[in-house]
């Protein structure tokens, strides 16, 4: 029992310098920005004075590795500085906008995860069908479906030609749940449709990888019902191929939220990203960029250990 | 010759549509300028003229015909894509296959910093890097270049390593040949059918993501004819109920569906699965 905690550890361990690593990384990266970035923000017509009370004031003159420990400091303790467009603090506009998109992000897991376990089975269960086959195209068509494309097609049918839903998901906290979740409906659905494809391919093929096996020949020639033979005998052993697939698309749900929020104009994490590119506010970039990756590296992170977790044979690795 | 077309008539409807379409897109890109009744970024009309005679498709935000930006686009969204894609794959390829085959301390280094770029998701490192050296195509073929290096270099060092093991190559070695004579001509030739199947499903991935990022503003710049940015420009119409903007968007799911067809074909009789 030990052993898997050392691995877990191992692990846990790998992600932290991992997300330390991708930090610093991000820090260079705005860092190389071609021109000075009090020159930049101030423009051409700065006189040298201005410039260095501004570099003074920015933290400018300080060497880079100071001030990559100190942004560094201050991120672990929520303060990631001020926007460059607005002057106002980073940290505010992340809560408010982080929010949003956890709230878009779980309202599509909690959806999509049981139908397309669910029909994954369905499909493993009826193999080779007409209810498989068509399951396997409609698949193979959705995950090569761009985003937006999905995004506009339901706003087409479902916002535009008849008014079920808004095709614009502005949302803000005094909104009762319902309004919200009526709110950002149709964002929600698009991602459901994007990442249900790959869910449902990936959990029919693990069980169908376990049904090749003696164990389950053992099962049916014993005379068990096909459904509780998928259930019981075959679907515990392919749960960590399964979880881990959950856990990736849940990572590709923050994190391809960027597409499908500028679409529906919703007010996440996403679109503040895309403006603040537009607008090289490169504070914010850095900041949203850093914790897109930190979500995005634990919930891989989450992926492993579950994987690790679930699989006697992984445990006992090496 | 006849074993070709053998394979050919084996094929299943859906690659034989695959295939069909692809052929149509490179055809329609090749000869652009001889199918598209207008210039690229000629202006022709009035703002959003519907469909008509003279204008197949009606006109766009600034008046310019939509069946010839569809054209071009074609030419324009499919090329780039394919010419990023080469890129990734000629670097990642060469370090992955370089990496296996030098071992040690380089592969290590390699390894991690191919680990680092794809523990950051993509679109986001893309985002991040673009506002760093700023939007135009030089940068953004730059970009998408750097992200996809990271899965070719894993790929091809993973197939690498289960070549390098081989009798021929440590002939080869003894025989005294350099490094690149040992990565072009006894590791590449034996990885390449791998690296190829491969390279129909990034190109889907690339191409997907440089719409993406076109269709944000951040890809392909105006007045350019591309699929992503064209349905942004156009998007307005949407909320009229037209389905206009949407073309554009739908050959982009057109083609990506028609790649992915054939290359499941491919993957399924190379790899013998039957199920």
């Amino acid at each position: 029992m030990g052993k898997i905690w050392i691995l877990v550890g191992e692990r846990l361990a790998l992600g932290l310098v991992t997300l330390i690593v991708v930090s610093a990384l991000i820090f260079v990266g705005v860092e190389l920005l071609p021109g000075d970035l009090a020159q930049q923000i101030l423009g051409q017509s700065a006189t040298p004075e201005t410039v260095a009370a501004f570099r003074r004031e920015l933290g400018l003159d300080q060497p880079a590795v100071y001030r990559y420990l100190h942004w560094l400091a201050g991120v672990a303790h929520g303060e990631f500085g001020n926007s460059l467009a607005n002057g106002r603090p980073i940290s505010d506009l992340l809560a408010v906008r982080l929010k949003n998109t956890l709230f878009l992000a779980s309202f599509a897991a909690a959806i999509s995860v049981p139908t397309a376990l669910f029909l994954g089975v369905m499909a493993a269960l009826y193999r080779n069908s007409i209810f498989d086959r068509l399951c396997n195209v409609v698949a193979l068509t959705w995950v090569s479906l761009p985003e937006f494309f999905v995004a506009y097609v339901l706003v087409l049918f479902l916002a535009v030609r008849v008014a079920l839903f808004p095709a614009i998901s502005s949302i803000d906290a005094e909104m009762s749940l319902a309004e919200m979740l009526y709110r950002s409906f149709l964002p929600a659905l698009t991602l459901m449709l994007v990442v249900i494809a790959h869910m449902m391919r990936m959990t029919r093929a693990a069980i169908i990888n376990v049904l090749a096996s003696p164990y389950v020949e053992m099962a049916r020639l014993k005379g068990l019902s096909r459904l509780r033979v998928v259930l019981f005998h075959a679907l515990p052993n392919a749960l960590a191929p399964i979880i881990n697939v959950v856990a990736l698309n849940l990572a590709y749900l923050v994190v391809g939220v960027v597409v499908v929020e500028v679409v529906f104009v919703y007010p996440g994490l996403g679109q503040l990203l895309v403006d603040a590119v537009t607008n090289r506010d490169v504070m914010v970039v850095q900041s949203v960029g850093l914790v897109f990756a930190a979500a995005y590296i634990l919930l891989n992170l989450l992926a492993d250990i579950l994987s690790i977790v679930t699989n006697p044979r992984l445990m006992n690795q090496r | 010759m006849r074993d070709f077309l053998q394979t050919l008539k084996s094929a299943p409807p859906t690659a034989w549509f695959g295939m069909a379409v692809i052929a149509t897109m490179a055809l329609v890109a090749v000869f652009a300028p001889l199918i598209a009744p207008y210039g690229e970024t000629q202006i022709v009309g009035a703002q959003y003229e519907p469909w008509s005679e003279a204008f197949l498709l009606g006109t766009d935000n600034l008046g310019r015909d939509m069946f010839s930006r569809l054209v071009f686009g074609t030419r324009n969204t499919v090329g780039l894509a394919l010419l990023a894609t080469a890129i990734a794959f000629g670097i990642g390829s060469v370090l992955g296959i370089v990496a296996a085959v030098l071992g040690g301390l380089v592969d290590r280094i390699l390894s991690r910093i191919i680990d680092i770029i794809m523990a950051i998701p993509s679109l986001i490192l893309a985002l991040m890097l673009l506002t760093i050296v700023g939007a135009s195509i030089a940068s953004m073929i730059f970009v998408i270049a750097l992200i996809y290096v990271a899965p070719v270099f894993r790929l091809a060092r993973a197939s690498a390593q289960s070549v390098v093991v081989m009798d021929y190559i440590e002939a080869a070695r003894l025989r005294g040949e350099g490094l690149g004579w040992l990565v072009v001509k006894e590791v590449l030739p034996n990885i390449a059918s791998t690296l190829v199947a491969e390279f129909g499903l990034r190109f889907c991935f690339v191409f997907l993501f440089i719409a993406a990022l076109s269709f944000l503003g951040l890809g392909i710049q105006p007045p350019t004819a591309d699929w992503g940015s064209m349905l942004k420009e156009n998007a307005t119409l949407i909320s009229f109920g037209d389905i206009t903007p949407l073309l554009p968007a739908a050959a982009i799911a057109l083609l990506t569906v028609s790649v992915n067809f054939v290359v499941d074909w491919m993957l399924h009789r190379s790899s013998g699965l039957k199920d």
